[in-house]
């Protein structure tokens, strides 16, 4: 693919803080190789406006290689912008033209508070995982990896469950702000498998009352999450994450 | 888990749109099966013993109770997610989503069902209200229930308003008929593309037969 440079303007939500009302801003960056990331892009206008005297946005990144999910900007009208199966990170510049106006703005939902210009609050995620993500292992010496017998394409579609990095775009992307298929992943993946089993029923329940008390909305199946979701975690965890919870209610002895 | 936490949990609260939603596909059924003797030509004979029956057979009286509650649930429900789920995002986009991944009416089944629900209004105020209150106890003398629909599909308007009714109702069902299943838990890849293929069917199938037979009067297709 042919290499060019070229000049944005890039509309940015600032918000100074939680409580501060935010606006968006104008700026434009020039010269931008289309061989960069967007991220790299998010830094060379934080140079320039350090040396300008200005504010740098804040925004959230750590390893840059498209697998911890902290990368969280909404990029003219589509999280993790205009790529498939894409984060933030990974998102070169060769998605954009010359002249380009970018509006990027940070996930919204109330279970995500805007700590500061495009980085939220996500730890409502970690509370849900906390609730019920884990499973019990004895201590001692590690088991043999294949001591236990498990159908393939349970397997599979454990790992592919396991795949959701929670990054919030399928809240993001949402109409009701629902955080069902990520809370679906994260049941699916050891719903799945024998070593999530003794905490199968408590699981589901705990995390869907844990999501339920951090405000997310509730799921409409209308299919947006899946088609955003850098991972391209299935819908039909959704519905497996239903049938979970349905057996766990109705099962229950108290 | 009580069984209050189990159905006010959002997940509850789906199950509960989810069996009301199924409930009411089946009365649907019902009910385009029974309509459909208007189109037995024997004057309406056929067509009038059956509203007769509906209305005087203690039966699908004690039936119909379970049938407004459905409704309301279905209704109640509905606009109690809405609202929360308006209320989990307090600040909107300056640029929305959009269609990727999503259709238009599974992201608008709250008017869409708005729409269905002032049709219904509509409905009940020209057969069902004037029909039941001249069964039995009330009003004395049983109406013609045919003669009625001949007289109100007379008027243009309210064939056109019947028809709109039926399309809002089609797309409602498109995207709630196979939802309804998802919510339900069925997961598998076989079942759920056979139950869409199912769903997109009886939208059409139903929004054609009740659309149908305003239409039937309205152009004298029915003697």
């Amino acid at each position: 693919m042919e290499h060019y440079n070229m000049n944005l303007n890039l509309k940015v939500w600032r918000q100074k803080n939680t409580k501060s009302k935010g606006e968006f801003k104008m700026y434009r960056v020039e010269n931008i190789s289309s061989e960069m990331s967007f991220l790299e892009m998010f830094d060379v206008l934080n140079e320039q406006l350090i040396h300008e005297g200005e504010e740098p946005v804040a925004f959230d990144h750590d390893c840059r290689e498209g697998i911890c999910g902290m990368c969280s900007m909404y990029i003219n009208g589509k999280p993790h912008g205009p790529w498939q199966a894409n984060t933030t990170c990974q998102l070169h510049m060769r998605a954009f033209k010359d002249g380009d106006t970018i509006v990027v703005e940070p996930w919204r939902a109330n279970a995500f508070p805007v700590i500061k210009d495009l980085v939220v609050d996500r730890t409502s995620f970690d509370r849900i995982i906390q609730a019920g993500g884990y499973i019990s292992v004895n201590t001692g010496n590690a088991v043999d990896g294949n001591a236990l017998p498990i159908n393939k394409d349970k397997a599979d579609a454990s790992f592919a469950a396991a795949m959701c990095i929670g990054c919030g775009a399928c809240v993001a992307a949402c109409k009701n702000s629902s955080a069902m298929l990520f809370l679906s992943a994260k049941v699916s993946h050891l719903a799945l498998l024998p070593q999530g089993e003794p905490e199968r029923h408590s699981r589901v329940i705990n995390m869907v009352a844990q999501m339920d008390k951090e405000g997310f909305g509730s799921c409409t199946n209308t299919g947006a999450c899946e088609a955003t979701c850098p991972k391209e975690i299935s819908i039909s965890n959704i519905a497996r994450l239903n049938q979970e919870y349905l057996v766990a209610s109705l099962t229950a002895e108290k | 888990m009580t069984w209050k936490q189990m159905f006010t949990s959002s997940v509850g609260k789906k199950l509960v749109m989810s069996f009301t939603g199924i409930f009411l596909i089946l009365f649907l059924i019902v009910h385009a099966g029974l309509n459909a003797c208007i189109w037995a030509m024997d004057g309406g004979v056929m067509f009038n013993q059956g509203a007769h029956f509906m209305g005087n057979n203690v039966v699908p009286r004690i039936l119909e109770i379970g049938l407004f509650a459905g409704f309301i649930l279905h209704i109640v429900q509905a606009y109690m997610l809405t609202i929360q789920n308006r209320k989990a995002r307090s600040v909107g986009y300056a640029v929305s989503y959009g269609n990727a991944g999503s259709k238009w009416y599974s992201r608008s089944m709250a008017l869409l069902g708005t729409i269905v629900l002032l049709f219904l209004i509509i409905h009940l105020s020209h057969f069902w209200f004037p029909n039941r209150s001249h069964q039995g106890f009330l009003l004395g003398e049983e109406i013609n229930l045919f003669d009625t629909m001949k007289e109100v599909f007379s008027n243009l308007w309210v064939v056109i308003v019947y028809v709109l009714g039926c399309i809002s109702l089609g797309y409602h069902l498109a995207h709630g008929f196979q939802s309804a299943f998802k919510t339900i838990g069925v997961h598998n890849k076989r079942y759920h593309a056979m139950l869409s293929g199912i769903g997109y069917t009886f939208s059409i199938v139903i929004m054609l037969a009740f659309a149908m037979m305003p239409i039937s009067f309205y152009c004298g297709w029915v003697s």
